[in-house]
């Protein structure tokens, strides 16, 4: 097992606990579908540097959240904010740079774009991006700098000999890989992964498992969906848990594991009694 | 030999059209007539009168009567016109015989020809139209036009819901479904039956038209994954494939049905009208009718509007959706042949009649809410009414524009439309 | 028939004046289709104002060179106005907005209330002429055989090409730049880039913009060369020669609108001379019941379906590559 979070270890696992240094904190996120609450949070914090793994049910309202918490859909009510700023009503490209970018759960690579291209493409703040920069602008070394922080990304993510394909010719997996790859490009301070793991092969989810510490080791805060329990009990430093749109409990893997909650949440045992 | 035929067409459009097929033949074509006050035996001419003429919804011209009551108007070539009388300037004991009679929309005027327009004037004591006849008449001729669209929209609605393709060549299903009665009803060769009956093969056809193109066109293309924007193209090449072959087989002049093409005025409940407007709205109302309860009580019905609402879950729930879809396909497009028919009785029979009809159709969607079936019947009636009953402030050539205004105005307050939910988004 | 003469007419009007024009106008939508993947079937609409904002200046007694800028303004606002209440929702509200504007447009520039600046349905005439007067190439014929053009025509040529390889040098500029890329990369897949932090509703409303900026540029050509503007020639049918030769050409290439705004006014010419030998000159039974007029539909017709079939079979343009056709596909 992986070395987990200190600063987690004195949190107590009740849903919607303080943590000692939040990145992340939403307050009374609400989103109905009609009658269906998909999403219905009373207090979530994320803890910055960690891993921390949402998990439930299919339906449970995960991507929900992650389309919320990134702008890609508006809350009925509620607020949320990152490193403090409200995000209420900001749309989704600027919530990704203000430094918090998520995948998709179905994958959407650019594919009429080379894969170098679906990297370059992700560069933030980059003067070659404005009509007039474009135009006027000095913006070729630019371009050389970003490439090489690309190939040394594509070099870990085993896709560098692809960068000259288009991304449309990838594999699934490795279109997974690309799209993770990419949203690092963006350097965000969280970055949320929508089961990045799906479809991808058993030694390449262990090397995938191997990037994400990393990423908490390089100080960034991850947040990702995954329904495989055995991956989430070796590389989370929190789970979360939701089902049926409620955060129904939180703490830490061994923790989870264990919660009668959370199992009836998935065998499905006394539904509409949860909390 | 087409051109033969136009000809002979045309006569008769001149005689249908206009009481007054007198014309003397020089050089660059004018409008011209003379107004005369007849009270009994009695003739007086008219000085001092405006007469004005448009061509498609834009003055050429006017002029003002002379002494002798005679006036004159150069115009820029052949055409048809619409000629008005403007009832104001009549002097005072001058009134027109029908005061609806103050605009004469189809003049046709041929090459070369003075072309003869004739004012029936006489004593009045009302002289021009009151409020009240002119706001309830245009009502209902809003609700007729309305009646017109809501039929044409329904099908473009429930399409795009089960399938999520905005058929950009939906409006030329409601001309091919006008032109297909009138070559039953009005053509040289044809059977010349009454418009009626002649409605029936051409519903038909065209829904058989629509379910063709879904089964050779737009499944297939479904099945390939094609995407939505070459989608709407596709449908735009369809579009003028449909248009511009149905202008070889036509022909560029809008011809009337031989039924009901001209109706006099009639007064009922206070409201002036003539009878086959009041038909055609009574007529859809049942139509339109049917089709809500179909959708709400069948079980065929109720499978599109769920395949409409979220076809993946309507799939797995164990809903053939590709059955749904064609038969989507077929009552839509017959209702738009429908359409196109109570249309070519309402106004003419025109090659371009569905296209220009079009704008209005997306209008009504959109406001009533793309996908749905029932937002397609109310933002077609709320269009209409809105279109027509806007003459009473701005300029009758602007009318289309207050469709198009009420289309921004909706997508930037309310896109989903009054009937629509937010689409998924993710 | 007189095939040679048909050639002849043919190529003649693959170099000619409307080729020049499609080929810009065509650019203009290429940047916003073929590289932004919007669907704007009012093209027309752009080359009206460009035209009349153009004519109208110099109605009013401005000179040619004023006239240049006003209608190209009009464009950028006719951009903003159009792209401001459909570029964050789906790509058909574009469409049904831009086909409706197109219509109302013309009927706007038609009606009576706009008749004092537009002169209604007679149009405004000979405003170009400091264009033609600025013409250094002496009267003559200039050219071999019967493809020959005179000193005005060479003139207008000479306009229309070189706007034309302006505008490619200008599109060139900017598509491979980090902001073609980023246009690129709405076009595949918008949520993606606004996941990556691009402002999506911007490079559309930009895009938009300056591809109808481009297409008035054109609109403001053809009127010069025919030293009119009529509401009558703004008709929906401009919109969808323009879609054509993209998609002819290759949507996304540089070259494409260039190359497929010659294939297709040479095809144009060539199907117009092929058609009326057959309808008129030849006794061909089932075609007995056609005649002279019949032959303009019957072309548009069949580009209708040449239309769809390129949509179909050959997304990428005549020439496009096997490979990106079936990235397409999936
Ligand atoms: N746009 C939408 N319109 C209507 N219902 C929606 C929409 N988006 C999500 N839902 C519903 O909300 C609920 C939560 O969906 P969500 O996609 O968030 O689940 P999830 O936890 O990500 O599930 P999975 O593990 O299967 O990905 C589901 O019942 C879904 O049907
Ligand atoms: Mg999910």
């Amino acid at each position: 097992m992986l070395d987990k979070h200190p600063t987690l270890a004195n949190v107590a696992p009740e849903p919607g606990v303080g943590k000692p240094n939040p990145i992340l904190e939403a307050d009374g996120l609400k989103r109905f579908f009609g009658g269906l609450h998909a999403v219905d949070l009373e207090h979530l914090e994320v803890e910055r540097g960690t891993i921390t793994s949402l998990i439930g049910p299919n339906g449970a309202g995960k991507t929900t959240l992650f389309n919320l918490l990134t702008g890609f859909d508006r809350p009925d009510a509620g607020e949320w904010h990152l490193n403090g700023g409200p995000l209420v009503g900001i749309p989704s490209f600027r919530i990704a740079r203000s430094g918090m970018v998520r995948t998709f759960q179905l994958t959407r690579s650019l594919a009429r774009l080379t894969v170098m291209e679906n990297m370059m493409v992700a560069t933030k703040d980059h003067v070659g991006e404005s009509f007039w920069g474009a135009l006027f602008g000095r913006w070729r070394h630019i371009e050389a700098a970003n490439e090489k922080i690309a190939l040394a990304s594509l070099e870990r993510f085993g896709l560098d000999h692809m960068k000259d394909e288009y991304a449309g010719s990838l594999s699934g997996g490795q279109r997974k890989l690309l799209e993770m790859a990419r949203a690092l490009m963006v350097a965000p301070d969280v970055i949320m992964l929508d089961e990045p793991m799906a479809g991808v092969n058993p030694a390449l989810t262990q090397s995938l498992l191997h990037h994400i510490t990393n990423l908490r080791d390089d100080g960034k805060t991850v947040i990702f969906i995954e329904h495989d329990m055995d991956v989430v009990q070796e590389i989370s430093d929190w789970v979360v848990v939701m089902a049926q749109g409620k955060l129904i409990a939180e703490g830490p893997p061994e923790h989870i594991a264990s919660n009668a909650t959370v199992i009836d949440a998935y065998l499905g045992r006394h539904h509409g009694e949860v909390p | 030999m087409a051109s033969q035929r136009v000809r002979t067409v045309l006569a008769i459009t001149l005689l249908l059209v206009v009481a007054s097929p007198l014309a003397a033949l020089a050089e660059g074509e004018t409008l011209r007539g003379e107004l005369e006050k007849i009270d009994g035996d009695e003739r007086t001419p008219v000085a001092g009168v405006t007469i004005e003429a448009e061509l498609d919804g834009s003055p050429v011209g006017s002029a003002e009567s002379n002494a002798d009551g005679e006036w004159e108007i150069p115009i820029p070539g052949a055409g048809t016109y619409l000629v008005r009388l403007v009832v104001d300037t009549l002097p005072e004991g001058v009134a027109l015989t029908d005061p609806t009679k103050f605009e004469l929309p189809n003049v046709n005027v041929r090459e070369g020809q003075n072309k003869t327009v004739r004012f029936n004037l006489g004593p009045g004591l009302v002289s021009g139209v009151g409020t009240w006849t002119r706001v309830s008449s245009l009502f209902v001729v809003g609700l007729k036009f309305g009646a017109i669209i809501a039929l044409a929209s329904i099908g473009l609605s429930l399409i795009f819901g089960v399938t999520g393709l905005v058929n950009f060549a939906h409006g030329d299903l409601v001309t091919l479904g006008a032109v297909i009665a009138f070559w039953f009803n009005a053509a040289g060769g044809g059977p010349a039956w009454h418009i009626l009956i002649a409605a029936v093969p051409a519903v038909l056809l065209v829904a058989a038209f629509g379910g063709a193109q879904e089964h050779w066109l737009w499944r297939p293309l479904r099945n390939r994954g094609t995407g939505l924007v070459p989608m709407i193209v596709v449908s735009i090449g369809l579009s003028f494939v449909i248009r511009y072959l149905i202008l070889v087989v036509f022909s560029g002049l809008p011809r009337p049905y031989r039924d009901y093409a001209i109706q006099n005025d009639i007064q009922i409940l206070g409201i002036t009208t003539v009878p086959k407007n009041l038909a055609i709205i009574g007529f859809t109302a049942v139509v339109l009718l049917a089709v809500g309860l179909f959708l709400i009580h069948t079980r065929l019905g109720t499978a599109m509007r769920a395949v409409a609402d979220n076809s993946d879950l309507a799939e797995s729930s164990g809903i053939d959706v590709q059955r749904v879809i064609r038969v989507t396909w077929i009552v839509g497009a017959g209702l738009a042949g429908l359409g196109g028919v109570m249309f070519g009785i309402s106004e003419q029979v025109q090659w371009d009649m569905g296209f220009k009809l079009l704008l209005l159709i997306f209008a009504a969607v959109v406001l009533g809410g793309l996908g749905t079936a029932f937002g397609a019947m109310l933002g077609g009636f709320i269009v209409g009414v809105a279109v027509e009953m806007s003459t009473l402030w701005i300029a009758v050539e602007f009318k289309t524009a207050v469709a198009l205004g009420i289309l921004i105005a909706m997508l930037l307050i309310r896109p989903q439309g009054l009937l629509g939910v937010k689409e998924r988004i993710g | 028939m007189d095939i040679v003469k048909i050639l002849i007419d043919a190529g003649r009007a693959a170099i000619g004046v409307p080729a020049a024009a499609y080929a810009l106008s065509s650019i203009g939508l290429n940047l916003q289709f073929g590289y932004t993947g919007l669907l704007n079937f009012g093209h027309v609409a752009f080359m009206l104002v460009g035209a009349y904002g153009m004519a109208i200046t110099v109605d009013l007694g401005g000179s040619i060179w004023l006239g240049v800028p006003v209608g190209i303004l009009a464009a950028v606002i006719l951009g903003l106005i159009l792209g401001f209440p459909t570029l964050r929702l789906r790509a058909d509200y574009l469409a049904i907005v831009t086909i409706a504007a197109g219509e109302i447009l013309r009927l706007a520039v038609r009606s009576s209330w706009a008749a004092p600046l537009t002169k209604g349905i007679f149009g405004i005439q000979r405003f170009a002429d400091e264009f033609f007067d600025l013409n250094p190439i002496p009267v003559g014929l200039y050219g071999i055989g019967r493809f020959r053009f005179d000193e005005r025509t060479v003139w207008v040529l000479l306009l229309g090409w070189s706007l034309v390889a302006l505008a490619t040098v200008f599109l060139w500029k900017l598509t491979r730049s980090p902001w073609g890329r980023a246009m690129r990369a709405i076009r595949e897949d918008e949520d993606a880039a606004l996941s990556l932090g691009k402002n999506v509703f911007g490079y559309k409303l930009q895009s938009l913009m300056i591809g109808g900026a481009i297409g008035a540029l054109a609109g403001m050509f053809l009127a010069i060369d025919q030293q009119n503007v009529n509401p009558d020639a703004y008709i929906p049918l401009l919109t969808f020669y323009a879609f054509t030769i993209v998609i002819l050409g290759g949507p996304g290439t540089l070259f494409g609108p260039i190359v497929g705004s010659v294939i297709f006014w040479f095809l144009f010419e060539f199907l117009d001379g092929v058609m009326t030998a057959l309808i008129v000159e030849m006794d061909i039974g089932f075609l007995d019941a056609l005649d002279a007029t019949d032959v303009g539909p019957i072309r548009f017709a069949l580009f209708g379906a040449g239309l769809m079939w390129l949509m179909i079979y050959r997304p990428q343009g005549l020439f496009g590559s096997k490979e990106e056709m079936l990235i397409d596909a999936r």
